[in-house]
């Protein structure tokens, strides 16, 4: 992998953050019935962050959750490599609730898909609508996002990675090229 | 760590790593069944076969749940009443059972080493639901899943083994598993039922209940096969409970929080007083629950494996 250049610093991925933070206030008109689910693992980080970020703008509390999609994927049944299957929790009652889904980078859409068949079995949301800190384009299947932190048009050549404080040890965002 | 083996024969043949690593999985899939909708997706379109030679209802009930909680198609084989009884030998059955395009054989036999013999006859997975005095894999690693819950870890962990030694699957998978995990293991049985040699697996011997209690984090109390009676080699029962049995006296000499396993069904008045079994250090009931996400890692793993190498 040959990094080709940093898409997002620290005060960058803050900046997207709280920007969509204060969208998704904006869409939903408050935070009554509002709820983030982070995606493991990244989105996990992404939904705390956001749901802090939130607490700030209109100073009350949502519920957060983690969802692992790796028992939904739509090539587990392929030889690539065995995932880790990791935990899924969500604590609270998800019926009538307005569902921020929550990853790092949206690209085919397919781990989207596994997310929504996930969600749909903890039970009906008012809503679920997405938010991402990347979208690098070339989805696969009729999936878009609500809420971007930053659209970065890639060729599928390259890999786009996000580092964060709490799974990496830092705050950014590369391209890199596949060698 | 990933998984690649397309079957689990027994404890024996796996690393810490693994066994660890089906520990951490079971973990994941302990969530599925507090859900609503207890179901996932992964095992969609699989097939797994409950080929059972021997009677069981916990175990089979347990791999059917577990299996169709996570979308596969269970077929239940009683030999009884299937071909066997026409003479057909377990390899034929086990091919016949592969030509039909199943994905997993869970297999209970008589005779130990039967499912090390078939998952090397066949290509598809074959999970040992217990073979004869050998191992029941499972049933061990739901036992040390249940610690490891209850107690954070298992390394350091004092764990006696009380009962029927010698012709116990259930101890010998647990002794493999526990001491591979660095727990201090001792097994504690009338003389009769200590087998041969069983020290040399690393384990601490006696035949003096209070001596086993002193100092355990956990006992496993085993169950006694009276069923299994062949006359000379069991005590009776009601000496049997007075020298073994598990009593609220004797817990009250061991340590306070002492967990107390146990691998059902329960002779009550046997293996331990029905105060202790439905006493607060009893997790039997947990044990049954823990079970079926320990199934479902292993279902899991296994397929996962065996769609790799193709």
């Amino acid at each position: 992998m040959k990094e080709k250049a940093k898409i997002l610093d620290q005060e960058g991925i803050n900046r997207a953050i709280t920007r969509v933070a204060h969208e998704i206030i904006e869409k939903n008109k408050g935070t009554a019935e509002l709820c983030v689910i982070g995606i493991r693992n990244r989105g996990v980080h992404i939904a705390l962050r956001l749901a802090e970020c939130i607490k700030k703008i209109e100073g009350s509390e949502i519920a957060t959750g983690a969802l692992d999609i790796t028992l939904y994927r739509d090539d587990l049944a392929l030889a690539s490599g065995q995932p880790l299957v990791r935990k899924t929790e969500i604590d609270f009652d998800i019926n009538n609730k307005n569902v921020v889904l929550v990853d790092d980078v949206l690209y085919t859409g397919r781990t989207i898909r596994a997310a929504l068949d996930a969600l749909i079995d903890f039970g009906r949301p008012k809503s679920i609508q997405l938010a991402v800190l990347v979208d690098r384009g070339h989805r696969e299947l009729p999936i878009r996002a609500d809420f971007v932190g930053k659209n970065i048009p890639t060729s599928k050549k390259e890999s786009v990675e996000v580092h964060l404080q709490e799974s990496d040890g830092s705050d950014e965002v590369l391209i890199a090229e596949k060698e | 760590m990933s998984w690649t083996k397309k079957d689990l024969l027994g404890l024996e043949y796996l690393t810490q790593e693994e066994i660890e690593l089906i520990l951490d999985t079971t973990e994941s899939f302990k969530e599925v069944s507090t859900r609503e909708i207890k179901k996932v997706p992964a095992l969609r379109g699989k097939t797994a076969v409950n080929l059972f030679y021997e009677p069981s209802t916990r175990t089979r009930v347990s791999f059917e749940v577990a299996a169709k909680r996570l979308s596969a198609d269970v077929i239940n084989i009683a030999t009884e009443t299937s071909s066997v009884r026409k003479g057909e030998t377990l390899i034929d059955t086990g091919k016949n059972i592969q030509a039909l395009k199943a994905d997993i054989i869970i297999m209970r036999h008589n005779c130990s080493g039967a499912a090390n013999m078939l998952a090397r006859t066949l290509e598809i997975s074959v999970v040992n639901a217990g073979d004869g005095w050998h191992e029941h894999p499972t049933q061990a690693l739901l036992d040390i899943f249940t610690l490891r819950e209850k107690l954070g870890k298992i390394k350091g962990l004092n764990i006696a083994i009380v009962g029927d030694i010698a012709h116990s699957r259930v101890a010998r998978s647990n002794i493999w598993g526990l001491t591979k995990l660095g727990a201090n293991v001792t097994v504690c049985a009338p003389e009769i039922l200590l087998p041969v040699g069983i020290e040399k697996t690393g384990v601490k011997v006696t035949s003096n209940i209070d001596e086993a209690l002193e100092n355990a984090d956990a006992v496993n109390v085993l169950r006694m096969q009276f069923e299994r009676d062949e006359g000379a080699a069991f005590p009776e029962q009601l000496d049997y409970y007075q020298r073994f049995g598990i009593t609220e006296e004797r817990l009250a000499k061991a340590k306070k929080n002492i967990i107390v396993m146990h691998p059902g069904p329960i002779n009550r008045g046997v293996e331990m007083s029905s105060e202790v079994a439905d006493g607060s250090n009893s997790v039997i009931l947990e044990q049954v629950t823990n079970g079926i996400a320990v199934r479902m890692a292993v279902l899991f793993l296994v397929s996962q494996a065996k769609d790799a190498k193709q």
